[in-house]
């Protein structure tokens, strides 16, 4: 279709991006994986040395590391679950006939485009603060002992904060497919005398399928790496009671500049997203057909 | 198409929609509320809801005090920079990869995604020693070109997807009436290429601008966005509720308006074109 | 002067062949038609002339000239495209002007010919809209114009009127063809509609999976189809083709009528059926018929012809109208 001359030019226009990722991609993680093998400390420059499979194992039989772990699955089962559940309903919800759709819409999604450290530090000091907050003092009006929440359910918290923030990015999304219904299968559905539920579960949903499944890899992706949120509100604490991986690998590394072991969790970071990204990848490459 | 719908359904879904779209947007509310407070008025119990003596005092002091301004600029700086270097790359790649697709042209668009799906934590360490070594931490150009390199991605699979949506005839009869590549570009392609780049572009300077990873790690104050500069009110002498409001008020105000524009392109920019 | 002709061109993607090697003689002038069910080529013949597809091997020569390997700019040939593929983002008069302002045309004289053009085409009150504000007919005749302007040695047309509606696509027809009469420049129109074909072409071109089936005049074409697959996609309704015994007896394989070649009786005739559906349009009557032997006929009559569903009915085809065709498909 083209001339060869084309072609070069197509060659060298795709190059400066593809050279900048792979730059971008293997030193990093190259140097990642050299010194997940080396003991590395940045306290005591000099001494570096290759040490095997040392920090791995070290990393693996750290309690914190087991922590971190069932972490980060909860809190990203956790945001999933309710994003997922509650962005269905939203849908829902919002593709129903009202007035002031257009507005309703944009105060939905508004929470999105909040940066991480400002929800966290909203939700931190202005609702969940035991004293001050706006959940003490419904506690309290209540008649109830106002709770503590980032100490007492210093992760669940974490879960909730972060959930508010993807609820809209799964609202949009699963909206966006659900206009995309065609409305005539609905109405044949109707005339076969389809109830609300049955349609909900024999068309809908498997028209949903799809957005659903790319939601979930997305957020998973992200999910994976929340930070600020931690760092601003408990900072991994109390003990490790809400330190998930990528925030294990942080303070490992620029609170205890033990680069080596740091370098090893990271390694399993990269592997545990790998498997999630293998998925995301095959659901996208369908699109390119 | 059309179907009658009657009142009481209509006004049913109404109040039930509002009421849960006022229940999600109401922390971003109450931090905008607050932030006309006293900081009496702010701790205040019962709660003050929109009966208190307004002031926009708070702003004034969190402009004075420090140097908001200056990490507003940085924001600016970062996000859009980072965002304008990136389109600079991406739009000849997406370019010859929408028009000139060779056989490998599948695999390459995936690999680039690929390397948004690394965790940030797996590539923490070499960045931040080789940023120190190189005198870059802290520093406006480090960050920028990491954020352009981490949305690079991103970038390319958006312009790519716009520009499919420009028909190829359209460049053959450009091709059949005369027009060099040069031309071709300038005056067929760029033209119906705009609006895609312009949503391209809007998504990534906020992606960039709420970025809080790098930002955080790789900044500390001459450089830091306001994702850092806030972060750092998470101390306790930062304990200020109606200035913490005014600050964070400052810093999503520009996002939320520019947010609200593109929330269309905004799923098909998240989900690379997956859902549409 | 617009003469163009194929020697033994041929095209492959990858493995796959889509067109053998067509020899192909267009003299100046000629309003040619290529045509054939989709997937024939006959697009892709269309644009290994434009230059848009590189030719595998063989030679293009225009005017007598090699341009085989010559740019699409060079061949100074204008093409329409199916979809129009006009620039959305300019005036209709800056669409016509696009090709001129790439040849670096005076602006004076680019407005001059743009006027002229829109004259011919009725678009003069529309030359500062945009082509997302004009209808499909007016969009087409845009595309026309931008092509008129560079006053091209041939005109290529990739289906143009396909996605027009009805009666639309009949008024294009007619005024494709006396825009033919009144430029009397080469034109190579692609389409798969045979009554496009018949009436617009001075030439047929009749594609088959990439091959040249038959070559000649609408009506040579119709007289005298070479083989089974011209004979059955030229006309309309298509011809009835009727195996066995009674193509047996005229040592044949196959023998087919079209359907205006039948004489028609309530009484008496060669082939006895039943009328399964009756289409009474007033000028003429369409019938169709469950011959008695199974073969399914549609037969034509001129003005009105009173049977119905269920009526017996008797087919004789006229003296001389009568195909043979032998077992690979070939005229006998």
């Amino acid at each position: 279709m083209a001339t060869r001359h084309q072609k070069t030019l197509a060659r060298l226009m795709v190059a400066p991006s593809v050279l900048l990722l792979l730059g971008w991609m293997i030193v990093p993680l190259a140097m990642t994986l050299w010194f997940s093998f080396q003991s590395y400390n940045l306290l005591s420059p000099g001494m570096e040395q290759f040490i095997g499979w040392t920090n791995y194992k070290y990393f693996l039989s750290d309690p914190a590391f087991w922590t971190a772990m069932q972490n980060t699955l909860l809190l990203v089962g956790g945001v999933l679950v309710i994003t997922v559940g509650g962005g269905i309903l939203l849908a829902l919800l919002l593709d129903q006939p009202m007035f002031g759709q257009g507005i309703v819409r944009i105060l939905v999604i508004a929470p999105f485009f909040i940066m991480p450290t400002v929800s966290a530090l909203v939700w931190k000091n202005m609702f969940m603060n035991p004293v001050n907050g706006l959940f003490a003092w419904l506690a309290k009006a209540v008649g109830a002992q106002p709770i503590d929440f980032l100490a007492q359910y210093p992760l669940m918290s974490i879960i909730l904060i972060v959930a508010w923030q993807w609820l809209p990015f799964a609202t949009l999304i699963l909206l966006t497919a659900l206009q995309s219904l065609d409305s005539e299968q609905m109405e044949a559905a109707e005339m076969d005398g389809a109830s609300a539920l049955s349609k909900f579960i024999h068309l809908i949903l498997p028209h949903l399928s799809r957005a659903i499944t790319v939601v979930i890899l997305i957020e998973t992706i992200f999910l994976l790496s929340v930070f600020a949120e931690i760092l601003v509100t408990t900072n991994g604490g109390p003990g490790y009671q809400s330190t998930n991986l990528t925030y294990l690998v942080f303070s490992q590394a620029l609170l205890q500049f033990d680069v080596g072991g740091a370098s090893a969790g990271g390694i399993i970071a990269v592997i545990l997203a790998n498997i999630v990204a293998i998925f995301l990848m095959r659901m996208i490459g369908k699109t390119l057909e | 198409m059309a179907r009658k719908i009657s009142d009481t359904r209509r006004w049913g879904f109404t109040i039930l929609a509002w009421g849960v779209a006022l229940l999600i947007f109401f922390p971003i509310l109450w931090t905008i509320l607050t932030s006309f407070k006293s900081e009496a008025d702010a701790i205040a119990s019962p709660p003050k809801f929109l009966f208190f003596d307004w002031t926009t005092q708070n702003y004034a002091e969190v402009q004075s005090r420090s140097p908001y301004f200056r990490h507003f600029m940085n924001s600016v700086i970062i996000s859009v920079g980072s965002t304008l270097l990136g389109l600079l790359i991406a739009i000849p790649a997406a370019w010859s990869m929408a028009f000139q697709p060779a056989k490998r042209t599948k695999d390459l668009l995936m690999w680039m995604l690929s390397t948004k799906m690394m965790p940030a934590a797996g590539v923490l360490i070499p960045m931040y020693l080789l940023f120190r070594s190189w005198g870059l931490l802290d520093t406006r150009m480090g960050i920028t070109v990491v954020l352009m390199l981490i949305n690079l991605p991103i970038i390319t699979w958006m312009l790519y997807t716009y520009f499919r949506e420009i028909p190829s005839e359209i460049l053959e009869a450009a091709r059949m009436d005369g027009a060099s590549l040069k031309n071709e570009i300038l005056h067929v392609l760029t033209p119906m290429a705009v609006p895609g780049i312009a949503s391209t572009l809007l998504l990534n300077v906020i992606l960039a601008w709420n970025e809080a990873f790098w930002t955080l790690n790789l900044t500390t104050s001459k450089a830091a966005p306001l994702t850092t500069f806030i972060a750092s009110y998470s101390s306790p002498e930062g304990l200020f509720y109606a200035k913490l409001s005014a600050a964070s008020t400052m810093a999503i105000a520009p996002i939320l308006i520019l947010g609200w524009f593109s929330q269309k392109q905004l799923v098909r920019g998240l989900t690379f074109g997956a859902v549409k | 002067m617009g003469s163009i002709t194929l020697q033994q061109v041929r095209k492959a993607f990858g493995d796959v062949e889509v067109i053998p090697g067509v020899d192909l003689e267009i003299h100046d002038g000629e309003f040619v038609v290529f045509v054939g069910p989709s997937g024939c080529g006959k697009s892709t013949l269309l644009r290994l002339i434009a230059g848009l597809e590189d030719v595998t091997s063989g030679q293009i020569l225009i005017d007598g000239q090699d341009v085989t390997q010559a740019a699409p700019a060079k061949r100074k040939l204008a093409m329409v495209f199916q979809s129009y593929a006009l620039y959305p983002h300019m005036s209709v008069r800056k669409n016509i002007a696009f090709p001129l302002k790439m040849a670096g045309m005076a602006a004076d004289e680019q407005e001059r010919r743009v006027q002229h053009a829109a004259g011919i085409l009725n678009l003069t009150d529309y030359l500062d809209r945009r082509p997302g504000q004009l209808s499909g007919g007016q969009r087409q005749r845009v595309a026309i114009g931008r092509a008129i302007v560079r006053e091209p040695s041939a005109f290529l047309f990739d289906e143009p009127l396909s996605n027009l509606d009805a009666a639309l696509r009949v008024n294009m027809r007619v005024e494709i063809s006396e825009l033919h009469k009144k430029l009397a420049t080469t034109m190579i129109y692609v389409t798969h509609d045979q009554v496009e074909a018949m009436t617009m072409a001075d030439k047929i071109v009749v594609l088959r999976a990439g091959l040249v089936e038959q070559v000649g005049s609408p009506l040579e074409l119709y007289r005298t189809p070479r083989n089974r697959f011209v004979a059955g996609f030229i006309g309309s309704p298509n011809m009835n083709f009727i195996e066995g015994e009674a193509a047996a007896r005229l040592g044949a394989h196959a023998i087919g009528v079209r359907p205006e070649h039948f004489a028609m009786s309530t009484s008496e005739g060669q082939f006895a059926g039943t009328v399964g559906v009756a289409e009474h349009l007033g000028s003429d009557t369409f019938l169709h018929v469950d011959l008695d032997g199974g073969t399914h006929i549609v037969a034509r009559a001129a003005g009105e012809f009173p049977v119905h569903h269920g009526d017996r009915i008797y087919l004789t085809p006229q003296d001389g109208r009568v195909y043979r065709f032998d077992q690979q498909g070939l005229a006998l």
